[in-house]
């Protein structure tokens, strides 16, 4: 068991905006590209310490989702870190819900607890559950842990925001082993029977999963064509490129009649040269010395 | 006292018993590294299949090949094959009463840091529920190992629960194992506490307590929960005059109900239950969650005083 020390984590405080509220675009972020990228990275060093901290953990699968995260909470999102309930903010559900560590990085550096918190990950007692808890923690839209789920709940969100005249859009983030589940093609089906043009999915496509590469387990290719049969608009995007990642979700907004899905292509464990394309670190936390080596890296 | 993997101890079981029985079948649903079934995979990768992130196919996969003729092991965490896939398990394994041993790990809250969502606390309800099913819940590797054996040898559906933690070795070697037979760990006059899984150490650790307090416990390790051992039940009940029922789960459905129901038709006697309640745990250690949650030796004995006095 690792013991709990003190990895030190230099933050930089984020850049503020003026924020507007139902104006649009209305992310009281609205970082550049390169701002989206030194948070991204500062995100990252949150993951690692925070896992190597609570000496359990998945560094893979947030890693290779950070970027997209980045993007959703400090660009593309409507949402108000002091009023997490807002009715009117967009919904984010973190389908894979082991991904908890990056999702808690970015609310927390977003406003909506303490930086400092993100220390107690995992802990007896912490807001900060081992998967998402909705109950708990501020920001968290959906309870997960076991996957394949996110994708059917995210879709009642969204039935909801038609029903309700509302203006917000929902997200949801998949894993590419999600894709494994059948309900999640239950759900897929179920959001272009409902044409639910107000829905984005994402499917963080870094090829892995819990015991080996997904091709060689339960291969999912040609996932554009499965998508785009079961009646998705899909946009096929490096998840590690901005441009790419912005340009995507900018689509996806303007796209009437069918959801859309994201396919994002992405090395799991990205930014950690040890733990890129390592399933090892799928679900384990890196040492001490693995946690310093990491953050250096990371910058 | 020393510790062992329960889930290694299968692994390393599954390959002798696919040495011996070529219609041996093992399916998982992407956690081999974790259920330890990728020691079978490794040896016999003909006869071991990876369903990926699908448990249920994987239960529907599993009665197919049972209703062919085959012995099927299909392992993953108890929460997901149990809770995930109770439809699947109902109609395509109990119901035809097909030849599928389910070994779930990460039972339990000792599960830890994962936390609600990875903790099985309904599982031994659920599969008592199912007709035909046998329900185990082995004490220790050495148990362990002998259960999936046994099950390996008796034609049917089983539900067999091991943990995540390595868990203290209670048994000795060579100890012989009885399905559905209820083990006397210790004897005693005052009161019985009957236990399965992690809290049978407890329950021994509680009645050494207990017995420098003068109060006389008697342990008894119930590892089948269905078919139940009713005889010793309520020949201990009648005994000893008191029964606390210690468990990893929930209060309904578990082997408290099941014992209480047993002794309210045969011998009511006082009875006091451990158990986690009716609530949802959350993520920390094992230990500290079974402290937070009232399943230690302490509380055990706390309970065992309050059923002797109520005698
Ligand atoms: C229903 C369900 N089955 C099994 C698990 C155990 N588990 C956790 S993560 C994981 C696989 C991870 O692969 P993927 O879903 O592709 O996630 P990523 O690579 O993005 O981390 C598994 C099998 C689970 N959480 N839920």
């Amino acid at each position: 068991m690792v013991s709990h020390f003190e990895l030190k984590c230099t933050t930089q405080p984020m850049p503020k905006r003026a924020f507007v509220r139902n104006a649009s675009p209305s992310n009281k972020f609205n970082l550049s590209t390169a701002e989206l990228k030194e948070t991204a990275k500062m995100l990252r060093r949150h993951v690692i310490t925070m896992i190597a901290t609570a000496g359990s953990g998945h560094p893979g699968g947030s890693l290779s989702a950070a970027d997209i995260i980045t993007a959703l909470y400090f660009r593309i999102l409507r949402h108000d870190p002091e009023n997490p309930q807002w009715s009117e903010r967009d919904r984010f559900v973190l389908s894979k819900g082991h991904a908890a560590p990056i999702l808690y990085a970015a609310l927390a550096e977003a406003g909506y607890f303490p930086v400092a918190e993100l220390a107690t990950l995992r802990r007896l007692d912490s807001r900060l559950q081992g998967h998402t808890d909705r109950n708990l923690t501020p920001g968290v839209e959906m309870s997960a842990g076991s996957l394949g789920i996110g994708l059917s709940f995210a879709i009642g969100v969204a039935l909801a925001a038609r029903l309700d005249s509302k203006t917000y859009r929902t997200y949801a983030l998949l894993s590419d082993g999600e894709c494994e589940e059948g309900q999640t093609w239950e759900a897929a089906l179920a959001a272009a029977q409902f044409n639910l043009d107000n829905l984005t999915a994402m499917v963080d496509c870094n090829g892995m999963q819990l015991s080996g590469w997904t091709r060689d387990i339960m291969n999912l290719e040609p996932l554009i064509r499965k998508w785009q049969a079961f009646g998705w608009h899909v946009i096929d995007i490096d998840g590690h490129d901005f441009d790419q990642i912005l340009a995507a979700f900018l689509k996806a907004d303007k796209m009437k009649g069918k959801p859309t899905v994201i396919t994002a292509r992405t090395i799991k464990g990205k930014g950690v040269s040890f733990m890129e394309n390592n399933v090892v670190f799928h679900g384990k936390a890196p040492t001490r010395e693995e946690a310093e080596k990491a953050l250096k890296e990371l910058g | 006292m020393a510790e062992a993997s329960t889930r290694e101890i299968y692994g390393k079981t599954l390959v002798e018993l696919g040495r011996q029985n070529k219609d041996i079948i093992v399916l998982d649903a992407d956690v081999s590294p974790s259920t330890m079934t990728n020691f079978f995979a490794r040896e016999f990768p003909e006869r071991f299949f990876n369903c990926g992130l699908q448990e249920q196919n994987m239960i529907g996969i599993a009665a197919g090949l049972a209703a062919s003729g085959k012995t099927v092991f299909a392992s993953t965490f108890a929460v997901f094959v149990v809770c995930r896939c109770f439809d699947q398990l109902r109609l395509c394994i109990s119901q035809p009463n097909l030849n599928v041993k389910i070994v779930a790990t990460h039972g339990g809250i000792s599960v830890g840091e994962d936390g609600t969502s990875h903790q099985a606390i309904e599982d031994l309800a659920l599969c008592c529920a199912l007709p035909g099913f046998t329900v185990v819940v082995p004490a220790d590797a050495i148990e362990t190992a002998v259960a999936v054996r046994a099950a390996a040898d008796t034609y049917g559906p089983f539900y067999i629960r091991l943990s995540r933690p390595k868990t203290p070795i209670i048994y000795p070697e060579g100890y012989h194992f009885t399905l559905g037979k209820a083990v006397t760990m210790k004897q005693g006059k005052d009161v019985t506490i009957m236990a399965t899984g992690i809290m049978v150490a407890k329950a021994l650790e509680a009645a050494d307590i207990l017995a420098r307090q003068n109060i006389d416990c008697r342990v008894i390790n119930i590892h089948t929960l269905k078919p139940l051992d009713e005889a010793a039940i309520v020949k201990a009940a009648s005994e000893t005059g008191a029964v606390v029922v210690a468990e990893e789960h929930l209060a309904q459905g578990g082997l408290g109900s099941r014992v209480a129901q047993i002794l309210a038709k045969e011998k009511p006697v006082p009875m006091e239950f451990v158990n986690l309640g009716d609530r949802y745990a959350m993520s920390g250690k094992a230990e500290e969650l079974l402290q937070r949650y009232g399943l230690t030796p302490t509380d055990i004995e706390e309970l065992v005083k309050s059923a002797v006095k109520r005698k």
